[in-house]
């Protein structure tokens, strides 16, 4: 169903920029060969997907647990923030210590809001969704603060609310087209399945989300459960934003990173919340990303048809009735698709 | 077409109300209903009698137009039609009763019979039409509900009535109801099937499913037993017995007394009862000599609704006996059990467990000292349904050897051992990866048993084990059931069923608004005495307790 999806919303893409009177094939085959095309291409979307990835797993980790993280954007700001703050502000470490460690107090840090969130869910039964909400107003903030202020580069005459570039010994290498992020972001999200499928923690974690009461029966303690899953959610954002800071813009800066951490709810939603099938989401939509402006130079077509065909798709795989009215598909009780309900996290 | 026939029968009066001629429907490989032929006619209750997985949902999915039959002809109301979905069973007259009620609980109970029908006036819905029409339709069917009460509000009997009328509201003429009784307290089946009997004499027909035979017996006219998708009997109440019902419906003789009573009383044919009966003689003076295993001294605790629901509750259960609790539900018998289980907060008194306090414990450890618990609600707490049955086969002790090992689960392991539950507790499944949901209501609750027996427990808390499930299920859970208590194993079995605990118990306590009013010998009591009991009536007035 997602792959129909996102054929579907290629399809009527094309449609929108066959009617602006451009030519479908050069601007999806530019679209192609920007985000491919080339080692400089690759590279492109592969840094582009990787917080993608990091999101979409922030977002699908949480609602194995029933719970629904809009509050990956925060997650994501405090931890690009602490990672860059760790990665200029520590001198003289070598790259083994001082990398690892800066990707650990990102990662902390987004884990740390994340569990806020958690935390008051489990204890006070405040709704994830409002207060992580809200959680990303403050992180937004927070971090705003720290760049231009305490953490702002000082040097020359720059005015803008950002941090120092961070030391060598912090950078993320790249080889050749591979950015070292994206292996970790592709390894964590095996890991994420292993852990959700393999491990007594993560039957714990889907029972909760599968059948709170059954959960509770089973010995399960919800509240721990609900309050840890948010902290892994947070460390998995945290952890796209450190990349973000560390092997991408090589510093942290207001107001660059906005909108990330919600497209990871695209990212989840195409992934039906699967932890693996986030990479190949996560490729397609950076594919997008990077190519979007070769396609807008060689066809003239506006980028934002790219958020257009997005919104597209994401609508397609979240309304299937629509998908199977389009196709005229006959709705077959006796073998219902299983849906994916995300109101899951509300009214409990 | 009936159009052409020009019969004696009042003018509109179809014939047939409601027809599968020669139906087969297959679910992959699997054959739900392999040529089956049923009829009913205006004014008649047909049941629909048979086990779990004998066909009985499939065949009426079918008429109602939620499946598709693979061979077979639908008719409704002497045509004959094809349904593609509910909506032409709907427009044709025929409504049905959910199981799991189809309401929207927030809203009250006129919104909720016009959903989808309202009457309007100016784009806006006409309420005040709305609730005539609720009103008048109430009135002549004799189906009495509060029109302005939320339905979340109403005791399941009137929520079922709800659901009733809606199906009246949009003109039924046929009425299918999946298994009504099994929500519902004595009294409630007694009123429903009374509504039923109503409605039939204002000409609708009825289909009934059900596995109670008491309930067949006393409400229907015509009696359809399914077994393994096929029709096997066609009778009425008159030509049959339960006795013989329960044979046609199992394929075999069914002892539903078990070794408690002599089966004389019940014209129950060559009885297959294979538990190793105990040596009947004195069994309470025995149990005065075994360890007591569950030890509750002044328990208190509240309902969700934050009033008193155990109050000052003592009661103890030795090894090797089982004590039933009967009562009418709703005198604090679930929070009873989940204050033991550790599922609810007891505000006073203590529970201790072999020998072990465990007043306050939490569910986990109430399982690592050796419980048992076949919770009431098996849908809420018992399984998840998106869980395959090997998943839930070790629900609650996945984190044990050898299930897991430093925090990973062992799959071969969990796998192994649900095979083994499925082979000794005869769960029908296609293998242990399908999914829970899949399993009928019987054989959920026999994984349910298979799950709480595979570990080796000293104590056993037994509620609703039977609720919902067919005759050949509740026959083999009880005597798994007994077989435990003959191993040693302590047994607290609360059942609103009062034949259930009669059947099975050692010793019956009575419980009335939180308390244990009388403990009673089941050998000696009688029904009545053990009723007036539940009802609140002083003990003085029953026969002295024989309390262990």
């Amino acid at each position: 169903m997602p792959l129909v999806s996102v054929v579907l919303g290629l399809v009527l893409g094309a449609v929108l920029i066959a009617v602006q009177g451009h030519s479908v094939t050069s601007a999806y085959g530019a679209l192609v060969l920007g985000g491919a095309g080339d080692a400089d291409a690759l590279l492109r979307t592969l840094q582009k997907a990787t917080p993608l990835v990091f999101g979409g797993l922030a977002v699908a980790f949480a609602f194995k647990a029933g719970l629904f993280n809009i509050g990956g954007q925060g997650q994501l700001l405090v931890g690009a923030a602490f990672a860059a703050g760790v990665g200029f502000g520590l001198e003289g470490l070598p790259l083994v210590v001082h990398l690892p460690l800066a990707l650990l107090v990102g990662a902390a840090a987004g884990a740390a809001w994340g569990a806020i969130a958690g935390v008051l869910k489990a204890t006070s039964g405040a709704h994830e969704v409002i207060v992580t909400i809200m959680l990303n107003f403050v992180a937004g903030n927070l971090t705003d603060w720290l760049a231009a202020n305490p953490w702002q580069d000082r040097s020359g005459s720059n005015i803008i609310a950002r941090t120092p570039l961070v030391q060598p010994s912090a950078e993320i290498p790249t080889w050749g087209w591979l950015p070292a992020g994206f292996v970790l972001a592709a390894l964590v999200a095996f890991a994420c399945w292993f852990v959700l499928e393999r491990t007594t923690y993560g039957f714990e974690v889907r029972s909760v989300g599968a059948n709170r009461h059954a959960a509770h029966y089973a010995g399960i303690s919800v509240g721990w459960i609900m309050a840890s899953t948010m902290a892994v959610a947070g460390l998995l954002a945290g952890l796209g934003g450190a990349i973000e800071s560390l092997g991408v813009d090589g510093r942290f800066e207001a107001g660059v990173n906005v909108g990330l951490g919600f497209e990871g709810i695209t990212i989840a939603l195409l992934a039906r919340t699967n932890p693996i099938a986030v990479i190949p989401a996560g490729l397609l939509v950076g594919l997008m990303e990077a190519g979007a402006a070769k396609m807008q130079f060689e066809s003239g077509v506006a980028p934002e048809i790219i958020d257009v065909i997005q919104a597209l798709i994401l609508l397609f795989v979240a309304a299937p009735l629509i998908v199977r009215w389009l196709l005229r598909l006959r709705d077959r009780p006796d073998a219902p698709d299983r849906r994916l309900t995300l109101g899951a996290g509300w009214g409990r | 077409m009936a159009a052409a026939a020009e019969t004696v029968v009042s003018q509109a009066e179809p014939e047939v109300l409601l027809a599968g001629h020669g139906i087969t429907k297959r679910f992959g490989s699997v054959v739900a209903n392999d040529d089956v032929s049923v009829e009913l006619r205006p004014g008649r209750i047909l049941a629909l009698l048979g086990e779990n997985g004998a066909g009985k949902s499939t065949l009426v999915n079918v008429l109602f137009g939620l499946h598709r039959p693979d061979a077979g002809q639908v008719v409704i109301a002497d045509e004959n039609v094809e349904l593609s979905s509910p909506h032409d069973a709907i427009a044709r007259g025929v409504g049905m009763v959910h199981q799991h009620f189809q309401l929207v609980p927030p809203m009250s109970v006129v919104r909720n019979i016009v959903l989808g029908a309202e009457p309007r006036k100016l784009g806006m819905i006409d309420v005040a039409q709305a609730r005539r029409r609720v009103m008048e339709l109430a009135d002549r069917f004799g189906l009495h509900v509060d029109p302005d009460a939320a339905v979340e509000d109403l005791p399941v009997g009137a929520q079922q009535r709800v659901e009733i009328l809606k199906a009246l509201y949009r003109d039924a003429r046929v009425l299918i109801a999946d298994e009504p009784t099994a929500v519902l307290t004595p009294q409630e089946t007694d009123h429903l099937l009374g509504v039923l009997r109503g409605l039939t004499d204002q000409g609708v027909g009825i289909v009934f499913i059900t596995h109670k035979l008491r309930e067949v017996m006393a409400a229907a006219d015509d009696i359809v037993v399914l077994r393994e998708g096929r029709v096997v009997g066609t009778t009425t109440p008159a030509q049959t017995s339960e006795a013989a019902l329960a044979e046609l419906m199992v394929g075999r003789a069914v002892d539903l007394h078990g070794d408690r009573f002599e089966s004389g009383a019940t014209g129950v044919g060559s009885a297959v009862s294979t538990a190793a009966a105990p040596s009947d003689e004195e069994p309470t003076a025995e149990a005065g000599e075994r360890p007591v295993v569950l030890d509750i001294a002044g328990l208190c605790t509240d309902d969700d609704r934050g009033q008193r629901a155990v109050d000052e509750l003592s009661l103890a259960v030795s090894a090797g006996e089982i004590v039933g609790v009967a009562g009418v539900e709703g005198n604090g018998q679930r929070e009873l059990v989940e204050a033991i289980t550790g599922l609810r907060h007891a505000t006073a008194g203590t529970v201790s467990i072999s020998d072990r306090d465990a007043s306050g414990a939490r569910p986990r450890q109430v399982t690592v000292i050796g419980v048992g618990h076949i919770p009431e609600d098996r849908a809420k707490h018992g399984l998840i349904g998106s869980y395959s049955v090997a998943d839930n086969s070790v629900l609650n002790r996945y984190f044990r050897r050898p299930f897991a090992a430093g925090g990973m689960l062992r799959r071969d392991r969990i796998d192994s051992h649900a095979r083994d539950v499925v082979a000794t507790f005869d769960v029908r499944t296609p293998d242990v990866d399908s999914p829970a949901d899949s399993l009928s209501g019987g054989n959920k609750q026999k994984l349910i048993v298979g799950r709480e027996f595979s570990d080796d427990i000293d104590l056993l808390i037994a509620a609703q084990p039977t609720r919902g499930i067919d005759i050949g299920a509740i026959e083999f859970i009880w005597r798994r059931i007994r077989e435990r208590r003959d191993e040693g194993t302590a047994v607290l079995l609360v059942s609103a069923e009062l034949d259930e605990v009669l059947a099975l118990s050692d010793r019956v306590a009575v419980m009335y608004e939180g308390r244990i009013v009388a403990t009673v010998d089941p050998r000696t009591a009688t029904r009545e005495e053990i009723g007036l009991l539940m009802a609140g009536a002083a003990p003085g007035a029953a026969s002295p307790a024989a309390d262990g």
